[in-house]
């Protein structure tokens, strides 16, 4: 009988533990559920998505000319080469197996990347313009501008110095400028991002 | 009565910094009334709404611009295109109507079972503090949609100081940092809402040591005699409170996502113009009775003082009414008073909301004829304000005549009512304990003459 | 004196309840009643007809745009009621954008992309009330919201809308209406500075759908209700998510207490 009354308890023990876990669960579950849209809003909003990728119309860009565009609150460089800078470029180009591991690096490239891996078009050369150091923007984009030692753009805060490939050749940076993510969506016009 | 924490990193902080002991002692220990009904959740869901309020809002403002040129449509971005915007302003929104709901509950509750006498007149006090600093910080989030409401709301209420004399017109100017509601107001406003609920933060730990001082009331009234008439807070109402709080935001739950601007006014989703008011300005429905109070005196200066009058009045509410008897249970004429009252505050409300010339209020106690419809029609031209006339069995009052009569029953039930009925109330008897309060048969009543005895007074 | 008690209490809560209640009831301004329509939207599980929306679109478009600017809008919300990218992206550079200044300091006009906000029809305001007589057509972004009196579950915006553009005739006998201004019946004085926008089969539908004066004013003003809150799907399914998350949780911790309780009963 002892026995019969101390399983009765037993299991109404369990039956109330349940429910204080259940409720413990839901309130738990309801907290992280109600945490996520106050996080979510901190994510990039409608509006800033809708200018995640833009169109840029090239076709009045010249050969040896250069534009910059403003894509994603950054510089973009897009470069129109002439055959003698991207044929240096190549010249600087490391040695890559069929599945592109760098064999030799000639050049010495700290960042070794082919001119070819960079571009689509190799007239079009298509770039981040911000310095992978610190973030400033190279100097380059204009025929004034300095050049730098290799034809291609030189950062005036701590003096990093691109090729015509915007690969780092001299100078802090540890790594080339980025390419974006790009389509031609004609000739004459690409997509950013 | 000492705890030992299992948990080594717990007990090497709380050897420091004894808050886990703290929150054990006002959790488990603390002892509370075994008899509290559901009109005491409202504090804690109050608590939870300041939080709710207080996160919505850090999170808006990571969005909102407090410029004139850019708030309305910073607020539409929110409610366009930032993730979950709409939300957060909606919650943000109804949640302000919730917490002046669930605060106006807690403060009838208040009134009606003596929460304010002695010991607790400090506590009292310290929460009609929190009133008026939620009603300030309402009324500046109000501006920052910076909508048509926003704006007139802000010109008019603001306009009310320049009733002071001497100073009133300096004050105003003050306050606006120019010569109209403008940018400057915008900003300070928006500075101002940010700080507020911080304050109001602070002033709530203040009211809740109050409260532990203390320890709750109860609704027969009784102090707690001993552990008998206790129960530890967790886990009895802390279950309680979370059942209590998941009803509330049943109730909340509706408003945000089936009718989020039933609440609020819809002229303010057209921007502020300042060269052209809206028909008619109408304040948020929590602060209407007020409202009708300041629109009920014909002079200005005294509307003013007589709608500050109305919070002020609460302030000395301890020292006006001063019947031995705690709790509105045993007071059967106090009753009857405090329910009317609730019903005033509500006509108060409502004559609030309506334009008060030309409005009248057709209350009808007989059949309605044609003919007797055909006359009240004319009724509507009469200017006079006690206008109330037969016509056909049709009863007709002036919404002002209305909130000046409901208005005179506000400020009469405080300063009148409660002191005459401190002095001639007939009180039913007390029980001799909560205990004894919530045994079925009610237990044994004092014997009157007991009773007149001051035995509730600390 | 129980029974007193609870009538007392009871006669009190209610009439404060219909205190409520009248606050919450708008009271008709010389009785104008604006009808009250169906809606796709209305209710607790309201959802929008896309078609609809296409529709009243087309409608704005083709004929409220001439006055009517809508400039909380975006060519790339038109997505959320249907159209394809690449409609979207046709519909946008159907209108030419004013954007610049360009590197000579011009401003110049390009074709318009879905990231930009609906073309106005009028630079600022006052080239709209110049051309309008000196009225100020009405953005209409949030034009259904701002008309909704208390859109409590109705959506008095759209019936408000829908009442405006079937409004129109004569004027009674006896009725004076001033220079420049059209006699509608639900109208705010009665006298409206614009014109009939709408009339039967104003507007042509390519699906061939109901175009009589009716059917449009319904379109544009469901159209209307959308541009004014485009969240409106989401937050009812949201809705309906937390609600039967609550009822759970309030069921819970109802049992929880009632359990716990028991110990001291």
């Amino acid at each position: 009988m002892a026995d019969h009354a101390h399983s009765a308890q037993g299991a109404g023990e369990t039956r109330r533990d349940f429910l204080y876990l259940m409720s413990a669960s839901a309130a738990a579950f309801g907290a992280a559920t109600v945490v996520w849209p106050f996080i979510s809003s901190m994510n990039p909003s409608g509006d800033v998505l809708a200018l995640s990728s833009i169109e840029v119309d090239i076709s009045g860009v010249q050969v040896g000319q250069a534009i910059t565009v403003k894509w994603r609150g950054k510089p973009v460089f897009i470069r129109r080469r002439t055959p003698e800078e991207i044929a240096e470029a190549r010249k600087a180009d490391p040695e890559v197996d069929a599945k592109g591991n760098v064999i030799s690096n000639p050049a010495g490239l700290r960042d070794p990347q082919t001119d070819a891996s960079r571009v689509k078009k190799p007239e079009w050369l298509i770039l981040v313009g911000v310095c992978t150091h610190l973030g400033c923007v190279p100097l380059g984009q204009k025929s004034s501008d300095p050049r730098g030692e290799f034809g291609g753009w030189y950062c005036p805060c701590h003096g990093s110095q691109y090729d015509t490939s915007g690969r780092i050749r001299k100078g802090p940076a540890p790594l080339d400028l980025a390419v974006p993510d790009y389509v031609f969506e004609k000739d004459t016009v690409v997509k950013i991002g | 009565m000492a705890v030992v924490f299992k948990n080594p990193v717990i007990r090497w902080i709380d050897h420091r910094l004894p808050v886990f002991t703290y929150l054990q002692h006002e959790a488990n220990d603390y002892p509370t009334p075994k008899n509290l009904s559901y009109w005491w959740n409202f504090g804690s869901i109050a608590g939870f709404m300041l939080v709710v309020m207080i996160a919505t809002g850090i999170f808006l403002a990571m969005q909102y611009t407090p410029h004139v040129d850019l708030a309305f449509n910073s607020v539409e971005r929110i409610m366009r295109d930032v993730n979950y915007g709409w939300l957060l302003r909606y919650i943000h929104m109804n949640g302000a109507s919730m917490f002046f709901i669930a605060v106006y509950i807690h403060i009838f509750r208040g009134i009606y079972y003596g929460s304010y006498k002695a010991p607790r007149e400090l506590l009292w006090i310290i929460g009609v503090a929190i009133l008026l600093l939620m009603m300030a910080t309402a009324f500046m989030g109000y501006v920052l949609p910076w909508g048509q409401m926003s704006f007139w709301g802000a010109t008019v209420i603001t306009n009310l100081f320049s009733a002071f004399p001497v100073v009133g017109s300096k004050i105003v100017t003050l306050l606006w940092g120019g010569f109209a509601v403008d940018n400057p107001t915008l900003n300070r406003f928006y500075a101002l809402h940010y700080l507020l609920p911080f304050v109001i933060l602070g002033v709530v730990v203040i009211h809740v040591l109050a409260l532990h001082r203390f320890g709750s009331n109860n609704p027969t009234g009784i102090d707690m005699k001993g552990p008998q008439d206790s129960i530890p807070f967790h886990p009895y109402y802390t279950v309680k409170d979370l059942y209590g709080l998941g009803v509330f935001m049943l109730f909340y739950a509706f408003w945000v996502f089936y009718a989020p601007v039933a609440l609020g006014d819809p002229d303010n989703f057209i921007p502020a113009n300042p060269l052209s008011t809206p028909p008619e300005i109408v304040p948020e429905w929590y602060f209407l009775p007020y409202y009708a109070i300041l629109r009920s005196i014909p002079n200005k200066l005294v509307g003013v003082l007589a709608m500050f009058s109305s919070i002020m009045v609460l302030f000395i509410l301890p020292w006006l009414d001063r019947s031995p008897v705690r709790s509105g249970t045993f007071r059967p004429a106090f009753k009857r008073f405090f329910w009317t009252l609730v019903f005033v505050c509500a006509i108060l409300m409502f004559c609030g909301k309506y334009p008060p010339a030309n409005y009248w209020l057709p209350l009808e106690f007989t059949v309605v004829t044609p003919d007797s419809l055909q006359a009240a029609a004319h009724l509507q031209s009469a200017d006079d304000l006690w206008a109330i006339s037969f016509a056909g069995g049709h009863f007709g009052i002036q919404i002002i005549t209305l909130g000046q009569i409901a208005a005179i029953y506000y400020f009469a039930f405080f300063l009148v009512i409660l002191p005459l009925l401190s002095i001639f109330e007939r009180t039913l008897p007390l029980p001799l304990s909560i205990s004894q309060s919530v045994l079925p048969k009610g237990g044994g009543a004092v014997p009157s003459a007991a009773a007149a005895k001051p035995m509730e007074k600390a | 004196m129980k029974k007193r008690s609870i009538l007392l209490n009871g006669l009190t809560i209610l009439s404060a309840l219909v205190a409520v209640l009248f606050i919450a009831a708008s009271p008709d301004e010389e009785g104008i009643h604006i009808p009250r329509e169906q809606w796709s939207f209305t209710g607790f599980f309201g959802k929008f007809d896309h078609a609809q929306l296409k529709r009243g679109f087309q409608i704005y478009k083709d004929v409220c745009s001439a006055c009517h600017s809508a400039n909380l809008m975006y060519y790339r919300n038109l997505a959320q009621i249907g159209f394809s990218d690449d409609e979207v992206k046709d519909i946008a550079a159907s209108v030419q954008i004013t954007d610049g200044p360009n590197d000579a300091g011009d401003m110049f006009d390009r074709p318009g992309k879905p990231s930009d906000h609906f073309k106005a029809p009028f630079a600022n305001d006052q080239a709209a009330r110049a051309a309008n007589n000196g009225a100020l057509p009405p953005d209409m972004s949030l034009l259904a919201r701002s008309r909704a009196g208390k859109g409590f579950l109705g959506y008095e915006g759209a019936d408000y809308i829908h009442a405006i553009l079937t409004g129109y005739g004569d004027a009674p006998a006896g009725f004076k209406l001033q220079d420049g201004m059209n006699y509608n019946k639900f109208f705010r004085g009665h006298q409206i500075a614009m014109p009939q926008p709408l009339t039967d089969g104003a507007v042509t539908f390519a699906d061939g759908a109901k175009n009589d004066l009716d059917s449009e004013a319904r379109d544009v003003a469901a159209f209307l209700t959308w541009a004014g809150e485009p969240n409106l799907e989401a937050r009812h399914l949201t809705g309906l998510k937390a609600v039967l998350f609550l009822v759970a949780f309030t069921l819970l911790f109802y049992a929880a207490k009632r359990k716990i309780w028991a110990r001291i009963h």
